[in-house]
């Protein structure tokens, strides 16, 4: 006999780095359906945006997420500088891919170390977290602070790399490359890996696309999408290669998650050996006109969408922030349909959730 | 897991990654944006820093001479630093100690 009932998962679970409600209505161990229940962590930050100045809205994207914080600030400085019609130094654009691929970095590894502590693999984790602390040492080095950078302006960058610095990151990131294999290969190899997530939530790259999943979710089920294509701030001038799989389920997100690990180290050395001399920022006057912009960027999890609006004045008329995780929830809900509630933390951690960005 | 059991042995003879805090305490880079503090000799009062504040944590008044900070509102930015004329605001590299 079939009984149905609901289970909600979340919003405090063990597996859950933040808090959101998925309402999973179960025909014995299948689910048949999944509700998202959102608004935990609601800030209101759009609304703050409009109260403050334009420069120090700089300073409250950074804080929309505590992982992508600096892509966050890159994005909104990036959208304001094309509202402005501010020309960027090509050093700072260099400066910023830097930032940005530490940032990502640092997120892959964390997503991939709980992704791991999902499945019950605790050393991994753990290993995989004490790579990532190098990556944060990097950038506090180099920034002055370990997640939230706070070196973003618009108009450029505060701070600049030394060519000792730069000579320190080389190293550290050779460390870290020497590193990766080994844990790659307990991830990607492992037997009892592979049964947790081959055929796992799995994604076909239509209903990806009609459910308009982005990022390494997408990327994963066949679809070529990754803003960095089209050459914003210095990814032009770095030969960037995009990392797409085919079989869209969730060792497939994995996969393209340790492969970009590799095209970021990539990335971020390139930057660092090609970065050319010159100012890091210039001055930027006035206030963002009466017009609107729509700012894009590649975050870890997806492409992130910043909607301003300016009125001539030093506030801005309205600050609409679409983050990755809220369009990837649609693909989510479709993969937990149909799946064995032993396998709902797994599918859950393999979007990359990150509902602070969410809800902002 | 096999070829996880080498960084087992590997483990045994290399040192141990964490530190006895808070017997042993981490040194912090050069450059890190930690507690920000004033040299008060110099400060003109001009109020450039409570006006450019994002989380509003500071506050200037001319008569009487104070300028006082919320730690616990302070989002540790720089924003202050960076528009002081007098340059006289500091970010020390230390944060506050847990038991302040």
């Amino acid at each position: 006999m079939i009984r149905r009932n609901t289970i909600p998962f979340g919003p405090q679970h063990p597996v859950l780095p933040e808090p959101i409600q998925l309402h999973l209505v179960m025909e014995n161990e299948k689910i048949v359906q999944a509700l998202p229940a959102v608004g935990y962590v609601h800030r209101g930050l759009e609304k703050i945006a409009e109260k403050k100045d334009f420069i120090q809205d700089v300073y409250l994207a950074e804080r929309i997420c505590g992982i992508c914080s600096f892509i966050h600030s890159q994005n909104y400085c990036q959208g304001i500088e094309e509202l402005m019609k501010v020309q960027v130094p090509d050093r700072a654009k260099y400066l910023r891919v830097i930032w940005a691929e530490t940032h990502r970095i640092h997120s892959h590894l964390l997503i991939l170390g709980l992704l791991a502590d999902a499945f019950g693999f605790e050393n991994l984790f753990m290993r995989l977290w004490k790579v990532r602390e190098q990556i944060l040492n990097i950038m506090e080095k180099t920034t002055g602070a370990r997640v939230i950078l706070g070196v973003c302006a618009i108009g450029g960058v505060k701070r600049d790399i030394t060519p000792e610095l730069s000579e320190y990151v080389l190293r550290e990131l050779e460390s870290v490359e020497k590193q990766l294999p080994e844990l790659a290969d307990s991830l990607l190899k492992d037997y009892s890996v592979k049964q947790r997530l081959i055929g796992v939530g799995v994604l076909p790259k239509d209903k990806a696309h009609e459910l308009g999943a982005v990022g390494p979710v997408a990327r994963a089920s066949g679809l070529r999408m990754d803003l960095r294509e089209t050459g914003y701030a210095a990814y032009g001038d770095l030969d960037f290669k995009m990392v797409v799989e085919e079989a869209g389920d969730c060792y497939a997100r994995t996969v393209v998650r340790v492969k970009e690990l590799y095209t970021s180290l990539d990335l971020v050395r390139k930057a660092l050996q090609r970065m050319p001399q010159g100012p890091i920022s210039v001055p930027v006057r006035g206030s963002p006109p009466a017009d609107e912009v729509l700012a894009r960027i590649e975050q870890p999890r997806g492409e992130l969408n910043f909607y301003i609006r300016g009125n001539g004045t030093r506030n801005l008329e309205r600050f609409r922030v679409r983050t990755p995780t809220f369009a990837n929830l649609p693909a989510l809900l479709h993969q937990l349909t149909g799946c064995e509630l032993a396998d709902v933390p797994v599918i859950a951690i393999c979007i990359d959730p990150c509902i602070s960005c969410t809800e902002r | 897991m096999v070829n996880l059991i080498n960084s087992i042995f590997r483990k045994l003879t290399s040192r141990t990654e964490c530190l006895k805090y808070p017997f042993e305490k981490r040194e912090l880079p050069e450059g890190t944006r930690g507690r920000i503090d004033i040299e008060i000799d110099k400060c003109t009062f001009c109020g450039a820093c409570e006006k450019r504040c994002p989380s509003n944590a500071l506050k200037v008044t001319r008569d009487p001479k104070s300028w006082t900070l919320n730690p616990y509102s302070c989002i540790i930015c720089g924003y202050c630093i960076e528009v002081c004329p007098k340059k006289c605001i500091i970010a020390h590299k230390e944060h506050y100690s847990p038991n302040v």
